[in-house]
């Protein structure tokens, strides 16, 4: 099962939308730190959801290089293309 | 660039903490009278939040054989084991330690903290994979940062969560080490590791289990979690802590593994830190057979952890799923918290106060631990004082009821 990019952008919205019950509209440049106040633990667990929502293992490795949205869901595909 | 700016949040909650009352990041304990009474403010109060479980701070013959090893080689070490050479007391408390946990192998480390940093740094380099409960302590984290290796997270004490992680794992051929408590330190619930060691197995990972809270605490003989659930021989590595059981300070790592010995000469945080002094290994070689000899401490503490937590559950409090000497009370806000932790200090009971995100849930809680030393009295007026918070404070369903996990 492959997902498009907007696929996945539109996951991760929804995810995020759960996570932060709602209170913000999400866009690819939304970032995850300072525009939703997500903090570690929050952000980990997000990670988590996602791995489950598309069936891969992203290690906790990529989240400093996660800033946005985009980030989060160019490194999503990347993973989903090389699994 | 201000170095304190990215600090900004922080320091706001730790403002707003302060204003509440005292600050409960910045208690003075004035004195310690025993294991489960200190003066705070002038005042005797009831410590219920010291990790001291089987309340051997204070035993004779522990202070003693500290006192007489200070007198006999002195305060410190001045420097690392590997530096400076270790003492015959290292090298003995490590045999010690070794032949009670039943183990060939056995390393101490100069805090609980660096005993986790020092084994999964060191075991789990950058090609290798960690798979850890999420609800992990922080030096677990820690460890699996400075090693490199990739870390996945698994749903905490969820055997099929961590199946399904290792399964999706690449099938690279590199090294998969499984990280997990026996008792976390915040709810106080225990690790299923009859079924994570079946996981382990079907995977062909080491698991390494981190006894901090429950040495001394589970298994017939004290050795813990492992111990209880009588798959000691499927766990790779223990490690655990002298500061809190054993009533002083320093960590330790045990194995059966052939090639443990190795890590002296690999593991950093054994090789660059300063060694135990003469009184804390000492002591702990005391308490250790203190802890071997007397099961009734067990007993006691159980008996004690089983009266708190019956009374906050009857009294309606959100408590852990099982009865531990960890017994946490989680309540819905953490304005609440600090006021509820404010006012049992005020009454004279101390407690930890623990906010997320170094919670579960993202719930603020009161997290109080019992001790073998408390008296039956002393656990009924911390419950009695809880109450009487929780009315003045107007706290009632269903806040106070709130399921914590």
């Amino acid at each position: 099962m492959s997902e498009s990019y907007a696929e996945i952008v539109s996951a991760i919205s929804e995810t995020l939308k759960a996570a932060t019950k709602g209170q913000f509209a999400i866009t690819e440049d939304t970032l995850l730190k300072r525009d939703l106040n997500l903090d570690s633990l929050a952000e980990m667990d997000l990670l988590m959801n996602l791995e489950d929502r598309f069936d891969v293992s992203i290690s906790l490795n990529h989240l400093p290089e996660i800033e946005t949205v985009r980030d989060l869901a160019q490194a999503i595909e990347k993973i989903k293309k090389g699994a | 660039m201000n170095l304190f700016a990215k600090f900004a949040t922080l320091a706001e909650t730790y403002r707003r903490a302060s204003g509440a009352g005292h600050n409960p990041f910045a208690v003075a304990i004035e004195r310690v009278v025993s294991p489960t009474v200190s003066i705070i403010e002038g005042r005797p109060t009831i410590m219920v939040g010291t990790n001291n479980y089987l309340g051997l701070t204070f035993d004779e013959a522990a202070v003693e054989a500290a006192v007489a090893a200070t007198r006999a080689e002195g305060t410190g070490t001045t420097g690392s084991r590997i530096a400076n050479g270790s003492y015959g007391a290292h090298r003995k408390l490590e045999e010690r330690l070794a032949a009670y946990l039943r183990r060939k192998h056995c390393m101490v480390f100069s805090t609980g903290y660096q005993a986790n940093l020092g084994m999964i740094a060191t075991l789990a380099g950058p090609q290798d994979h960690i798979i850890i409960d999420a609800d992990c302590h922080a030096s677990i984290y820690d460890g699996c940062r400075m090693g490199g290796a990739k870390i996945t997270r698994f749903r905490h004490n969820d055997p099929d969560d961590l199946d399904k992680r290792l399964r999706r794992l690449p099938q690279d051929g590199a090294g998969r080490l499984i990280v997990t408590e026996g008792i976390y330190s915040m709810l106080g619930d225990k690790a299923p590791l009859v079924e994570f060691v079946q996981v382990k197995k079907a995977h062909g990972a080491y698991l390494m289990v981190d006894e901090a809270h429950s040495l001394g605490v589970l298994g017939e003989a004290g050795r813990g979690c492992a111990e209880e659930a009588g798959v000691e021989g499927d766990v790779d590595f223990v490690v655990g802590t002298f500061s809190k059981s054993l009533g002083a300070v320093g960590g330790f790592a045990a194995s059966d593994h052939d090639e443990f010995e190795v890590l002296r000469v690999a593991c950093r945080p054994y090789m660059f830190t300063a060694s135990l002094p003469p009184s804390i290994m000492a002591s702990v070689t005391v308490a250790l057979e203190r802890m071997e000899q007397h099961p009734e401490l067990r007993v006691r503490l159980m008996r004690n952890a089983g009266r708190l937590y019956q009374g906050l559950a009857r009294a309606g409090f959100a408590l852990g799923p099982q009865v531990s000497p960890v017994v946490a009370v989680a309540l819905g806000e953490v304005e609440t918290a600090m006021r509820f932790w404010n006012a049992l200090l005020q009454a004279g009971v101390y407690v930890n106060l623990a906010l997320p995100p170094a919670t579960p849930n993202g719930r603020p809680l009161l997290r109080c631990s019992v001790s073998a030393a408390h008296e039956s009295k002393q656990i009924d007026q911390v419950i009695e004082t809880f109450v009487e918070v929780a009315r003045a404070l107007d706290i009632h369903e269903p806040e106070a009821r709130a399921r914590a996990v």
